[in-house]
């Protein structure tokens, strides 16, 4: 596909690094160029008509203009924001980890229309919704369905046995979850109970009401936490940087006061 | 006249390449640096080469506020006529003179040495977080901490978060406010910052 001098396109920017004195290279996440890097001129300038428009986790509407390595930011218009997300710490910290792993996840300008609409679908959830954790493993669940990586939840996936509503294994190795009787075999393999079962393929089949609606025990969602993490881990080979803040915001919750 | 730094003798070269790595000096400002030494006086040169080894060797972070200083406390943590009820808590050393160029703040700092950023794997554990907390055990010294933070999305969880250690040691929590800066143009501002200039609005 051949790219025009300037061309017009709307995205959510998923980070920023310092350029020089006053820029920024943004890392935009558009609909149908994928990710892309572009230089936002003078944003760290107080007077910038830019800088409240490029902040990450803003969904935005670009003019960009062809550079010479990397393209430009001619013109830019906040299409939405999500106050709360600024606004309150465990919203905060949750956004900046599902826009990781979406920046660590999709390649450079690649269409990826699907992705985009399940990270935008996400910002407003963690924007609006009570259960901030069920939101972030629908997500995690749904991209890498997205992606190729979704874990095969119906049958073994070593001998392809129907499971049975019983303790069965997780692994990410295999990709999936295994029968009792393979999971004996499995050294990696961790067992995964009937709930995290259900819960697992509700991510994967039914919609986002239906997984909220669900009462889980904590013990349950830190389960179900625990088999996502790992699994991504393993698809990525990469440690997933933001998910130490989410620790650190666990330890202090309940010592929260809004500026 | 100027030679590409390969051919250059190897001194010359090694220089070229120590000023490339400085930050917003390309090759071509390296070059053209190196053989302005090359032709500069030796006592100039010597004062600039130890300028940078002082800078290096006697630059100490002061013990209290964690600015970078030649002497330990620094001269703000020194100065009897500072309001010792406040302090201030910023990014950068940086911000400190920014700061205090407005000559209307009186009270302390603190410099965090960066910022929170999920992203980068840089949380509290890499920032002076400690040092501050430390500073605010002594009950009733410090009234009121001023979050200086910048409003970006990093600065604002830097200051969401700091809130959350220091409101329960009992001192008020302000932060700098938001809004237009002097000689905007309203038509460019984006949404959250009008929101804020428009709730932040003052009886004039």
């Amino acid at each position: 596909m051949t790219i025009p001098k300037v061309y017009k396109t709307s995205g959510i920017v998923l980070r920023q690094r310092r350029l020089g004195e006053a820029d920024k290279i943004l890392t935009i996440f558009t609909p149908n160029l994928g990710k892309l890097d572009a230089v936002a001129k003078g944003v760290r300038r107080p007077r910038s008509k830019l800088a409240g428009h490029v902040e990450p986790l803003t969904y935005t509407s670009f003019m960009l203009a062809r550079g010479r390595e990397l393209d430009i930011v001619t013109q830019a218009q906040t299409i939405e924001v999500f106050p709360t997300l600024r606004e309150e710490l465990e919203r905060t910290g949750r956004a900046l980890y599902a826009a990781e792993l979406v920046d660590r996840f999709t390649p450079e300008r690649q269409e990826s229309v699907q992705v985009f609409r399940l990270f935008l679908e996400t910002l407003r959830r963690l924007a609006t919704e009570e259960r901030l954790d069920i939101t972030l493993r629908f997500f995690e669940m749904r991209l890498l369905g997205h992606l190729g990586y979704q874990p095969q939840t119906e049958e073994c996936v070593v001998c392809g046995a129907t499971l049975e509503p019983v303790t069965n294994g997780w692994s990410a190795e295999s990709g999936g979850v295994l029968c009792p009787a393979c999971a004996r075999n499995a050294p990696m393999s961790r067992p995964l109970s009937v709930n995290a079962l259900k819960m697992m393929r509700l991510f994967q089949k039914g919609d986002f009401a239906a997984a909220t609606r669900v009462r889980t025990e904590p013990s349950l969602e830190a389960d179900l936490e625990r088999h996502l993490r790992e699994y991504i881990l393993y698809v990525l080979e990469r440690d997933i940087r933001s998910t130490r803040f989410l620790e650190t915001l666990r330890q202090t919750a309940g010592r929260s006061t809004p500026v | 006249m100027t030679q590409m730094a390969p051919s250059a003798a190897l001194p010359v070269s090694r220089l070229i390449e120590a000023f490339n790595k400085l930050p917003g000096i390309g090759p071509k400002s390296a070059q053209r640096l190196t053989y302005y030494l090359l032709r500069a006086p030796h006592e100039e040169v010597q004062a600039l080469a130890q300028a940078i080894l002082e800078m290096k060797e006697k630059i100490v972070l002061c013990s209290i506020c964690q600015n970078i200083t030649d002497s330990d406390p620094c001269g703000i943590c020194q100065d009897g006529q500072r309001d010792r009820s406040k302090i201030c808590v910023v990014e950068e050393p940086l911000d400190i003179l920014a700061l205090e160029r407005t000559g209307s703040y009186k009270g302390l700092y603190h410099v965090l040495h960066g910022v929170i950023s999920p992203m980068d794997g840089i949380g509290p554990d890499e920032l002076k977080v400690r040092e501050l907390l430390a500073r605010l055990k002594s009950p009733g010294e410090v009234q009121e901490v001023i979050m200086a933070t910048n409003p970006n999305l990093e600065g604002e969880a830097t200051a969401m978060y700091l809130t959350r250690l220091i409101a329960p040691l009992g001192a008020r929590v302000t932060r700098l406010a938001r809004g237009l800066p002097v000689g905007a143009d309203l038509e460019y501002a984006d949404d959250v910052t009008l929101t804020r200039a428009l709730e932040g609005r003052q009886e004039v």
